[in-house]
C-alpha cells in the first residue's frame, strides 16, 4: 500500500542495537498483567449478550470516544506515520489528514442512525429493512474480509516489532511473539467481551497519547517551540533538502503515482464510515447523544495525535536522520522508537516500545470481537438459525468463533511473518468503502433501496476491490531494487492494474451497482422504511443501557 | 421477525403516521439540510486539498514564513476546519436535533 504501510516491520535477521530489551519486555508485561486484572475484574459482569457485545452499552461518549481512538491509532499511525514523514517528509503527513477527515464522514452521517437502529453488529443496520438473511451473509462475509486483512497486518507487523523493540530476532521467537500475541488477544476477548476490550483500548489510547505528547514536548523544547526552525533543521539534515517539506517526494514522481494517492485518499476518506470494528464501537453507549459525544471525542484525540506525529516525524528526521532510520530494523518504522531512545534513552525507549506492542494488542481483540459477533450473530443466529437462537447460545458461539479466528489469525500470522502483506490495511480501507459504505448510505438514506441494491453493492465491492489488488504491483511485479522487488510475490508478474489501491474503481462500482441493483428491481417496502426512518432519528426502539 | 429488532417496540402501522407527520418532516428536513451540504462542503475541501498536494507542487512549496510553505497551512487548516466542523455539528445537534427527536419519542412512548 502506502510508503507507511509497505514500511511496517517484517521479519528482520538482526535484532535492535539501541535500548534494552529485557527493559522493554518488563514494561510490555506490566502492561499485559494491568489489562488482564482489569478484565478479569469487569468478566464478572459479563451476563448477557449485550454485555458480550456492547459492553453492557453503559459506556460514556468520553469513555467510548477514548476508545475509538485506541481502536484506530494502530501501529500503522504511531510508528509507520511518524517514519513515513521522517523518511518521505510531507506526503508522510497527507495520510494522517485522510485519516482524520474520515471522521466526519462517520460523525455526520453514520454514528448516531446506526447506533439507534442497530444493536450489535454493522448488518444489523444493513438487513433492517432488507431481506434478512442474503444481505446479513452478505455483511457478515465484508465483515469478515475486512477485518481479517486488517487483522493479518497487524499479527505480521506484532512479529516484525518485536525484532525491533524486544530484540528477538530467530524466526521461531518471532513465531512464538506472534503466538503470544494471539493467545493474549483470545484471552481479552473470551474473558472480557467487549467491557475488557474497550478497557484494554482506553489503557492503550491514554498511554500512547501521553507518551507521543511527553516526545512532542521534549521535540519542540529544543527548538524553542519554533515549528519552522525544526522544519529548517529537518530539512537541512535531508539529503533531500527542502523537498522534505511540501508534498511530492512519494507521490509526485509520475502520473500513475499521482492517480494512485488520489485513490487511496478516496479510500482512506471513506472506508473510516464502513469499518465494522469502528461502527461495532457505537453500539457500547447508551444513546446516540453519547455516540455523538463518542464521535468528537475520537476526533479531538486522533487529530492531536496525528499533530503530535507532524512533530515527531520532522524530529525523528532532524535529530536522528533518515539515513539511520532506514539502516535499522524496521525501518521506517523505527523513527519513533529511534526518535525516543535519542530524547529519553533506555527507559524511555522502553516506555514507547511496550506503548507500540499494547497498540497491536489492542487493536487486534478490537478486530476479534467483531468478527466472532458477525459469525455468530448474523451468520450463525440469522442466517443458520433464522433467528431463533437464544442470546445465551449466541454469545457461546461468539466465544467459540472468537477462538477459531484467533487461532486463524496465528497461523496466518506466522505465515505472513517476512511477507511483504502491509497493502492489506489499504485493502481493509477500501473494501470498506467500496462494499460497505455505500450499502449503509444508501440503506440509512434512500427510500427506494432494496434487497438485490444492498448485495450487488456488497460482493460488487468486494470482489473489484479484491480483484484488482491481486492483479494490482502490491502482488507482483513491481521492479526489483537490490535483489528485491516491493510485490509481496518474487520472480513472477501477473500484474494488469496499474494501481497499487483499487479504490478509485471499486468505490465509484461500489456504489454504482447499488443504484443498478435497486433499479431493476422491483422489491420496495415503505412500511419497513418508516420503520427504521423514524427509528434511526428519533431513538424510539434503541437499544438501551443494560442495567445491573 | 429476526433478531435485529425487539419486538416490544415495534411501531408496525404507526410509523408510517409518524413518518408522514408534520413534525418528523421537519426533524428529517433539518438534519438533512444541514449534514448533506457539510458533508459536500468538507469532501470538497479535503479533495481540492489533495488535488493541490498532487499536482500543485510549486504552488504548495511557496514559503511564506520561515519554512513554513502553504501545504503546511493548507494541511493544518484540514485538522482546523475538521476540528471547527465537528464542534459546530455537536452544538446544532444538541440544540436543533435532540428537542425535536426526543418530542417524537415521547409521543411513539404513548402511542405503544
Amino acid at each position: 500500500m502506502t510508503s507507511y504501510a509497505a514500511s511496517l516491520p517484517t521479519a528482520l535477521p538482526t535484532a535492535t542495537t539501541v535500548g534494552n530489551p529485557t527493559l522493554n519486555i518488563a514494561i510490555f508485561g506490566v502492561f499485559v498483567l494491568i489489562t488482564l486484572a482489569i478484565v478479569i475484574r469487569v468478566s464478572t459482569q459479563n451476563k448477557t449478550a449485550a454485555d458480550y457485545y456492547a459492553g453492557g452499552r453503559a459506556f460514556s461518549g468520553r469513555q467510548n470516544g477514548i476508545a475509538i481512538a485506541g481502536d484506530y491509532l494502530s501501529a500503522a499511525s504511531f510508528l509507520g506515520i511518524a517514519g513515513a514523514i521522517a523518511v518521505n517528509g510531507y506526503d508522510g503527513f497527507l495520510y494522517s489528514i485522510g485519516f482524520l477527515v474520515a471522521w466526519l464522514v462517520a460523525l455526520l452521517l453514520v454514528a448516531e442512525l446506526l447506533r439507534n437502529v442497530g444493536k450489535y453488529t454493522m448488518a444489523d443496520v444493513l438487513s433492517f429493512r432488507l431481506r434478512q438473511r442474503p444481505v446479513r451473509m452478505a455483511a457478515a462475509v465484508s465483515t469478515l474480509a475486512v477485518s481479517f486483512f486488517y487483522l493479518l497486518a497487524q499479527m505480521a507487523g506484532a512479529g516484525g516489532l518485536v525484532a525491533l523493540l524486544l530484540g528477538v530476532s530467530s524466526v521461531n521467537g518471532q513465531r512464538l511473539v506472534v503466538a503470544l500475541v494471539g493467545i493474549l488477544m483470545i484471552v481479552y476477548v473470551l474473558v472480557g467481551g467487549m467491557k475488557g476490550t474497550t478497557y484494554v483500548q482506553i489503557i492503550k489510547a491514554t498511554l500512547l497519547i501521553i507518551g507521543a505528547a511527553i516526545m512532542t514536548v521534549l521535540v519542540l523544547a529544543k527548538v524553542g517551540v519554533n515549528l519552522s526552525s525544526l522544519l529548517g533543521h529537518a530539512a537541512d539534515a535531508s539529503a533531500k533538502g527542502d523537498a522534505v517539506l511540501s508534498p511530492g517526494l512519494q507521490y509526485g514522481k509520475t502520473s500513475t503515482t499521482k492517480i494512485d494517492f488520489i485513490s487511496l485518499s478516496l479510500a482512506l476518506v471513506l472506508g473510516t464510515a464502513g469499518l465494522p470494528h469502528v461502527l461495532m464501537r457505537f453500539y457500547t453507549v447508551p444513546s446516540a447523544k453519547e455516540a455523538r459525544r463518542s464521535g468528537v471525542w475520537a476526533i479531538w484525540l486522533i487529530g492531536i495525535f496525528y499533530l503530535f506525529t507532524l512533530v515527531l516525524g520532522y524530529g525523528a528526521a532532524w535529530l536522528v536522520g533518515a539515513k539511520a532510520i532506514n539502516a535499522a530494523p524496521g525501518k521506517a518504522n523505527s523513527a519513533a522508537p529511534l526518535l525516543a531512545y535519542k530524547l529519553g534513552g533506555e527507559v524511555f525507549l522502553g516506555i514507547i516500545s511496550g506503548v507500540a506492542f499494547a497498540t497491536i494488542l489492542a487493536v487486534v481483540a478490537g478486530l476479534t470481537i467483531t468478527a466472532s459477533a458477525s459469525l455468530s450473530h448474523d451468520v450463525y443466529n440469522s442466517v443458520v438459525k433464522r433467528g431463533t437462537a437464544t442470546p445465551a447460545q449466541e454469545v457461546k458461539v461468539a466465544r467459540i468463533t472468537a477462538i477459531v479466528i484467533g487461532v486463524v489469525a496465528i497461523i496466518g500470522g506466522i505465515f505472513a511473518l517476512g511477507q511483504n502483506i502491509a497493502f492489506l490495511v489499504a485493502l481493509a480501507f477500501a473494501v470498506a468503502a467500496s462494499a460497505n459504505l455505500p450499502t449503509i448510505l444508501y440503506s440509512l438514506f434512500w427510500r427506494r433501496f432494496n434487497t438485490r441494491g444492498a448485495l450487488w453493492s456488497i460482493y460488487g465491492g468486494l470482489v473489484s476491490a479484491v480483484t484488482l489488488i491481486a492483479f494490482s504491483p502490491v502482488v507482483s511485479g513491481k521492479p526489483k531494487i537490490d535483489g528485491k522487488s516491493a510485490s509481496m510475490f518474487q520472480n513472477v508478474d501477473f500484474h494488469w492494474f496499474p494501481l497499487d489501491n483499487p479504490g478509485i474503481i471499486s468505490i465509484p462500482l461500489g456504489f454504482f451497482l447499488g443504484w443498478l441493483g435497486t433499479v431493476t428491481s422491483r422489491e420496495l417496502n415503505p412500511a419497513k422504511y418508516a420503520e427504521m426512518e423514524v427509528r434511526s432519528l428519533t431513538g424510539h426502539g434503541a437499544e438501551g443501557a443494560v442495567q445491573h | 421477525m429476526s433478531a435485529h429488532a425487539p419486538d416490544r417496540d415495534d411501531l408496525g402501522e404507526h410509523a408510517e403516521i409518524i413518518q408522514s407527520s408534520a413534525e418528523f418532516a421537519d426533524l428529517r428536513h433539518r438534519f438533512r439540510r444541514f449534514v448533506f451540504p457539510m458533508t459536500a462542503l468538507f469532501l470538497a475541501w479535503y479533495f481540492l486539498y489533495v488535488f493541490l498536494a498532487v499536482f500543485a507542487h510549486g504552488f504548495m512549496a511557496h514559503k511564506l514564513v520561515g519554512n513554513i510553505n502553504i501545504g503546511l497551512v493548507f494541511g493544518l487548516l484540514q485538522f482546523v476546519s475538521t476540528f471547527a466542523i465537528t464542534m459546530v455539528y455537536r452544538r446544532w445537534a444538541d440544540r436543533e436535533l435532540d428537542p425535536r427527536a426526543e418530542a417524537l419519542a415521547a409521543q411513539l412512548g404513548g402511542a405503544r
